[in-house]
């Protein structure tokens, strides 16, 4: 495992920026989560470190190495695709030995067994070994895909929403089980993904994207309690954050043009007045959907508490988040 | 009948589909049929008319087209009576048997030239797809057309330049020379027809196996070419065919070392004309390497063993 290092990173694809400009160092051991809409450079990114595309500007760095020139063998990273590529000539067991027996590792048989039988252990596709990839579910393609990552010991492990394609169960198993696979290696891991349970519960370090830029990187809970702007704020957060005109609440710092509550920052009993257009009781919470002059808000309240659809409730912000016209957060 | 299905046709257009199958087999059956059965009839069934169906089998045809014989006197017929069943078929016609004929060294010949120029359209077909299906090659587009537009001609258009060209390089009746005419023609087919095939072999695939520590050689011999294995066979069929057939040239060009059999089984004279059984005879030991190439590479004919494992 090793610390990879990205310095002032930059690739376009013709008029398209990819990256941009990105630097960010990604500690040895650490899980830092990729986060940005469709577009926003996390896939190049992967990319760029992986050696599968060549930067425009910039250098990547792993375990003190500047791999600029290096193939994507020499670099010593593994990675998980989206589209789940398995080799469909070769079996399962194949395909997870496929990189022990690589000319780089060039792993002795009965420890490409080992390996193998243990992976496929973990993942819980042990007997589907001598299958062909081709026979399998999307699921059980997607764990041997993982499969070939983890029976490797690389600098840094690259996963590009690979649980995406599963079921809701099946999905929470693999990210609890990835999460304590990496705890347990002291793996490197930089991940790719849209959610936002994934992000929160696997990630020590979160990275935020937006076209090609990282805007902002810290630990989730500062992304989620802190962010520097609205867009990393509306990144994290279900329900979403409540983003509505200052002027509404008031006694905001000067400049401020929007304020964002999150759901559980809002105070119920005083402030002002808002009508309940709907009440959706999820057992262990109860979500209220509001309109408040005219902007919807979605806040939370006590399973406990009876309210009806049409009456009205008086609500004030918490510790409010101030954005300027820019969307830039003001302290 | 009242149920309708779109997805399973019904049993009386399954029997007419069937028996539309068997007539057309039938159809392109009856000639071969016939080829074969004509290599077994003596000089005389093998023209009689009406044609004969039935008839006394003879292996006449084929001890004439792998023999020279010569007329003897009775006096020599009668001291040196017949040691073999092969002897005493041409002792009929007061012959003896006075060697091999040269059918088996055209026949190797035929062998070397279609399998060697099968192979060579192959490999450098292989690697020119490859490289015109991943890399970024200037002029791609020209270059592809180019390489199309060399079978706009029909070949023989271009074999007096070829027969001259070749006249002076010393490539005339050679095995080389045959070899690198028959690929020069089959490599457009497999450039084309590769690309098709490596196309739709997802990128990923490499991409993957680049990461999983392989060179983009190794990831090419290991990971692309077995799913390309169906195009490679089925196109390896085209041009062995191609190769094996041909006839134009194959007479312009050789006459000796590197004669195919082709130009040389329309030229088996026998008694009094041409040797029809013997002409049949070779005709058929000369379908067979096709046919069991292509029987031995069938399998890879049926498409869908690379469908399934990307996520589209």
């Amino acid at each position: 495992m090793a610390e990879v290092v990205l310095k002032n990173l930059s690739k376009s694809f013709g008029a398209d920026v990819g990256v941009d400009n990105i630097s960010m160092t990604i500690p040895d051991g650490a899980f830092v989560v990729l986060l940005g809409p469709t577009g926003a450079g996390k896939t190049t990114t992967l990319r760029l470190i992986s050696g599968l595309e060549k930067s425009d500007s910039g250098e990547v760095w792993i375990d003190g190495r500047n791999v600029g020139s290096e193939t994507p063998a020499q670099r010593d990273v593994a990675m998980v695709f989206q589209q789940y590529s398995l080799y469909p000539h070769l079996t399962v067991k194949d395909n997870l030995a496929f990189p022990l027996k690589s000319p780089i590792l060039n792993t002795p048989a009965d420890e490409i067994d080992r390996k193998v039988a243990e992976v496929a252990e973990v993942l819980q596709i042990s007997h589907k070994l001598n299958n062909k990839a081709t026979e399998l579910s999307g699921g059980e393609m997607q764990r041997v895909s993982i499969g070939r990552a983890l029976v490797r010991d690389p600098s840094i492990y690259l996963m590009d929403e690979p649980l995406s394609s599963l079921d809701a169960k099946l999905r929470t198993d693999l990210r609890v089980e990835l999460k304590r696979i990496q705890a347990n290696l002291g793996a490197t891991m930089l991940y790719v993904t849209h959610d936002q349970i994934e992000a929160m519960t696997m990630a020590t370090h979160v990275g935020v994207l937006s076209n090609g830029k990282l805007v902002q990187f810290g630990t989730p809970r500062e992304i989620y309690e802190d962010p520097n702007s609205l867009y990393v704020a509306s990144r994290l957060g279900l329900p979403r954050i409540n983003i509505i005109p200052s002027d509404i609440f008031g006694g905001v710092p000067p400049g401020t043009n929007q304020i964002g509550m999150r759901p559980e920052h809002i105070t119920q009993g005083s402030g002002q007045e808002a009508e309940i257009k709907r009440v959706e009781h999820l057992g262990d919470q109860t979500r209220l959907h509001l309109n408040l002059q005219g902007h919807a808000i979605t806040t939370l309240a006590d399973p406990e508490t009876n309210y009806e659809p049409g009456s009205q409730i008086k609500i004030a912000p918490k510790n409010p988040l101030c954005f300027d016209a820019d969307g830039n957060r003001i302290r | 009948m009242s149920s309708f299905s779109v997805t399973e046709p019904s049993k009386r257009s399954k029997w007419f589909a069937g028996t539309m199958v068997v007539i057309y087999a039938l159809v392109t059956m009856v000639p071969l049929a016939w080829i074969m059965l004509t290599g077994f009839k003596s000089p005389a069934d093998a023209i009689s008319y009406p044609p004969k169906v039935v008839f006394e089998p003879t292996l006449e045809g084929y001890v004439n087209l792998f023999t020279t014989r010569t007329r003897q006197t009775p006096e020599f017929l009668a001291a040196n009576p017949p040691e073999t069943w092969y002897d005493e078929i041409v002792r009929e016609y007061d012959m003896v048997i006075a060697g091999p004929s040269k059918f088996g060294e055209r026949f190797l010949n035929s062998v070397i030239i279609g399998f060697g120029s099968t192979f060579l359209s192959i490999f450098l077909g292989t690697l020119a797809a490859y490289a015109f299906s991943r890399f970024k090659i200037p002029l791609a587009d020209d270059l592809l057309f180019f390489i199309l537009s060399t079978r706009m001609m029909p070949p023989i258009a271009v074999a007096i330049p070829i027969f001259l060209m070749y006249r002076q390089l010393g490539l005339s009746d050679t095995h080389l020379g045959m070899i690198l005419l028959y690929t020069g023609v089959n490599i457009s087919l497999a450039v084309w027809l590769l690309k098709g095939f490596i196309d739709e072999i997802p990128l990923e695939y490499e991409e993957a196996a680049l990461i999983d520590g392989y060179t983009r050689f190794q990831a090419f011999y290991k990971v692309v070419l077995p799913q390309a294995a169906t195009g490679i066979a089925s196109t390896a069929i085209f041009c062995l065919i191609f190769a094996w057939n041909e006839y134009a040239f194959a007479v312009l060009l050789t006459s000796g070392t590197a004669q195919t059999a082709p130009p040389f089984i329309p030229t088996i004279i026998g008694v009094g004309g041409l040797d029809w059984p013997a002409v049949a005879a070779g005709a058929t030991i000369f379908l067979l390497p096709v046919m069991i190439f292509t029987i031995l590479l069938r399998k890879h004919l049926l498409r869908g063993i690379t469908f399934g494992a990307v996520r589209k």
